[in-house]
């Protein structure tokens, strides 16, 4: 798949019709999850706080899913010199850090409730702020770099170091004693959540990754249109 | 239980903050990107063939 996607007139071919889907997809995926969510009932300890969660966590998993997809663009990219996963990491970004300053938002909201502070420098919080600083530093390096072969080679050497923090962030909760509750999903012996709010978070988790999926696809058929548009004039300039 | 009665109670306004900022990053995110795409599509039609193929 990655093979046939590799070139451009195939992806952009693809892309055209999955786009759309996608798109539809997770809308409808998140309007049923978040549905769902309102319509659960309040939980015994956090009471309607408790909605927060269905936006907040999926846009944790989706922050994460956008930096993995910027980590493995970025090494075809650096590996085989490879315009389009460039161009898909490039597009990853700014979608990667929309989602990870909506966790850290929403987040921020829920503790002010629960935990009766804004933020704390728990190792969850700091590892989710250093992804933010993450995404936010890529955009700024290749901003900063005319060249664009250069930005694309600095850019990815950033990411690549950048994959570090995503097996931290997992394991943060685990690996030092933080005011952030454990893991209560992805974990040995299965999940401890309750099915009425397992549920929608899943619906919602999958929904937030198709939209990012749908929009991801989307940006890199721009990056596509404006590499092909750039080089159209730089030779008609030069000829 | 309404959606409404959901969000209602004593914890609301910080429930709807948090959902009123996911749509607004939501909306910018879709917002942006269509009109990148429709931009740079717009801009590379101008140089491909006049029918204007986009792959």
């Amino acid at each position: 798949m990655f093979t046939a996607l590799a070139n451009p007139h195939r992806f952009m071919a693809f892309s055209r019709f999955a786009a759309p889907v996608l798109g539809v997809l997770g809308a409808f995926l998140t309007a049923l999850g978040l549905q769902m969510g309102a319509a659960a009932p309040p939980d015994y300890q956090q009471g309607e706080t408790v909605r927060i969660m269905f936006v907040h966590v999926p846009a944790a998993w989706t922050a994460m899913l956008a930096y993995a997809c910027l980590g493995g663009a970025s090494f075809f990219s650096l590996i085989f010199r490879h315009s389009l996963a460039d161009a898909a990491a490039k597009a990853a970004a700014p979608l990667g850090a929309a989602f990870t300053l909506m966790a850290l938002v929403t987040g921020s909201l829920w503790g002010r409730t629960m935990w009766g502070t804004w933020w704390v420098w728990d190792a969850r919080l700091t590892s989710v702020l250093v992804l933010f600083l993450l995404f936010i530093g890529y955009i700024a390096l290749r901003a900063s770099i005319d060249d664009e072969a250069k930005a694309a080679r600095a850019g990815a050497i950033l990411a690549l170091v950048g994959l570090i923090n995503l097996p931290i962030i997992k394991f943060s909760v685990d690996w030092w004693n933080t005011l952030h509750q454990g893991e209560s999903i992805f974990r040995a012996g299965g999940p401890t959540l309750a099915a009425v709010y397992l549920a929608p978070l899943a619906l919602a988790g999958a929904g937030y990754s198709a939209l990012f999926g749908a929009l991801w696809l989307v940006r890199t058929r721009a990056e596509v249109w404006r590499r092909r548009a750039t080089s159209h004039a730089i030779r008609a300039a030069l000829s | 239980m309404s959606l409404l009665a959901a969000f209602a109670g004593k914890y609301a306004a910080f429930i709807w903050p948090a959902y009123g900022f996911c749509a607004l990053l939501f909306a910018w995110m879709i917002g942006d990107t269509l009109v990148r795409a429709r931009y740079w599509r717009g801009q590379s039609r101008r140089w491909d063939d006049p029918d204007g193929a986009d792959t």
